[in-house]
């Protein structure tokens, strides 16, 4: 079955979405995630979404979902490389992802978690 | 199926003749020279003409149905389109084909001097279609009018949404004008499409241009500024003047989690803030100062 590579990076765990994201994926990924955020002590989750083209609501609870139980198991979430296209349509769909914090790219992502990390 | 009218025949015969008399009372009707070229009028009365005359060969009402009809209306269409560009009133475009009337009406008068019902009837016929013919002038001159129109529109919308970088990581938007939907969108797309191309951390948008802000006008600014931060970036609204504060405190729009700053330079200030940099006076000044 298709999986979403998640990457442990230092204290982070890092994913980039390259392929079409579907609901079933989102669910795998969430799945995968939580395991890995229990086993792995990591303090933050950046998501890259650059390549991703098409979002409907439920892809965009996935990721609602899957930063609050983040934010449970005690790492912050970034999202980063949001498209233009991507942004107006959860605008127009009235997800505007509140709690979750949102970065350029993947540097600028890695440094607000760094920062979020040193504040604490 | 082939059935002489006798229009068509009147025509057949007079061809020349008619559109000698067109053309001159074509020319005689214009005061405008300059605009009206007489070899291209020559060009376009013949070709209208020869396409009227074998469409009125067969027995024809005032539907205009069929082929060479359509041909007609077309070519009309054409001309009308490539008058309204050059700079002709309507009345000088619809002109052209209510002009023919009189040259016909004439050479029908000749062609059925002794049968009074049937002149009448073939009077009659030749007005109505003709009318028609009018009519398809206008509409098409209105049509490439509206068309131009609605170029300028998109050329307006274009030209008063520019994004401007102000700083490594620092973007803004200037709004001047009445902010719709329709532009609010182009906004959006702009201002998104800018924070990636610049990699910009703080958007300004400000709106000291926009002379009413209404609860939709509130809501869109929400909105764009919900998507800017989807990406990654933060917005500040500036330029909010005194009575548009007081408007968007009366409806009651709630704008509390947004950075709003009076003039650009305090936005400008801020988003230096948050971009960790700082503007400082050299020392020169200070010297020359104290």
């Amino acid at each position: 079955m298709q999986r979403i590579p998640v990457l442990k990076l230092g204290d982070y765990l890092l994913v980039t979405i390259q392929v079409e994201l579907h609901d079933e994926l989102a669910l795998t990924l969430q799945d995968d995630l939580t395991l890995k955020l229990s086993r792995m002590r990591v303090r933050g989750l950046l998501i890259d979404i650059s390549a991703l083209e098409i979002v409907d609501s439920f892809i965009g609870r996935s990721l609602a979902h899957i930063a609050r139980i983040a934010a449970l198991m005690d790492a912050s979430t970034v999202l980063v490389g949001m498209r233009p296209a991507v942004a107006i349509t959860l605008v127009e769909l009235g997800m505007s992802l509140d709690g979750i914090h949102t970065a350029l790219n993947v540097d600028k992502g890695m440094q607000l978690l760094r920062a979020a990390a040193a504040g604490r | 199926m082939a059935q002489n009218t006798g229009m068509g025949t009147m025509l057949q015969d007079n061809e020349s003749a008619i559109l000698r008399d067109w053309i001159a009372s074509q020319l005689a009707d214009t005061d405008r020279r300059e605009l009206l070229n007489e070899t291209e009028l020559n060009e376009q009365s013949r070709a209208f003409l020869a396409l009227f005359s074998s469409a009125v060969q067969d027995r024809y009402d005032e539907e205009l149905a069929g082929q060479l009809w359509d041909d007609v209306r077309a070519a009309l269409a054409r001309l009308s389109k490539s008058r309204a560009m050059a700079g002709f009133s309507p009345t000088e475009t619809a002109t052209f084909v209510f002009s023919l009337k009189k040259p016909i009406f004439a050479a029908l008068r000749r062609a059925f001097a002794s049968d009074a019902v049937r002149l009448n009837e073939e009077t009659w016929l030749a007005s109505t279609v003709l009318d028609k013919l009018g009519m398809v002038t206008v509409e098409a001159y209105q049509r490439s009018r509206e068309e131009v129109i609605v170029r300028q529109q998109q050329e307006l919308l274009d030209l008063s949404t520019p994004v401007i970088k102000l700083w490594d990581g620092i973007v803004a938007v200037p709004l001047v004008g009445t902010l719709d939907s329709e532009r609010t969108q182009v906004v959006m797309e702009n201002l998104l499409q800018s924070i990636v191309e610049h990699e910009a951390t703080v958007a300004i948008i400000d709106i000291t241009g926009v002379p009413t802000v209404d609860t939709l006008v509130a809501q869109n600014l929400l909105k764009t500024m919900a998507a800017a931060r989807l990406m990654g970036a933060e917005c500040i609204i500036s330029g909010i003047r005194p009575q548009i504060a007081q408007t968007i405190v009366h409806l009651g729009v709630d704008l509390g989690s947004v950075t709003t700053k009076a003039t650009l330079a305090d936005a400008l200030r801020v988003a230096l803030v948050k971009c960790d940099l700082t503007i400082t006076r050299n020392a020169r000044a200070d010297l020359a100062a104290g």
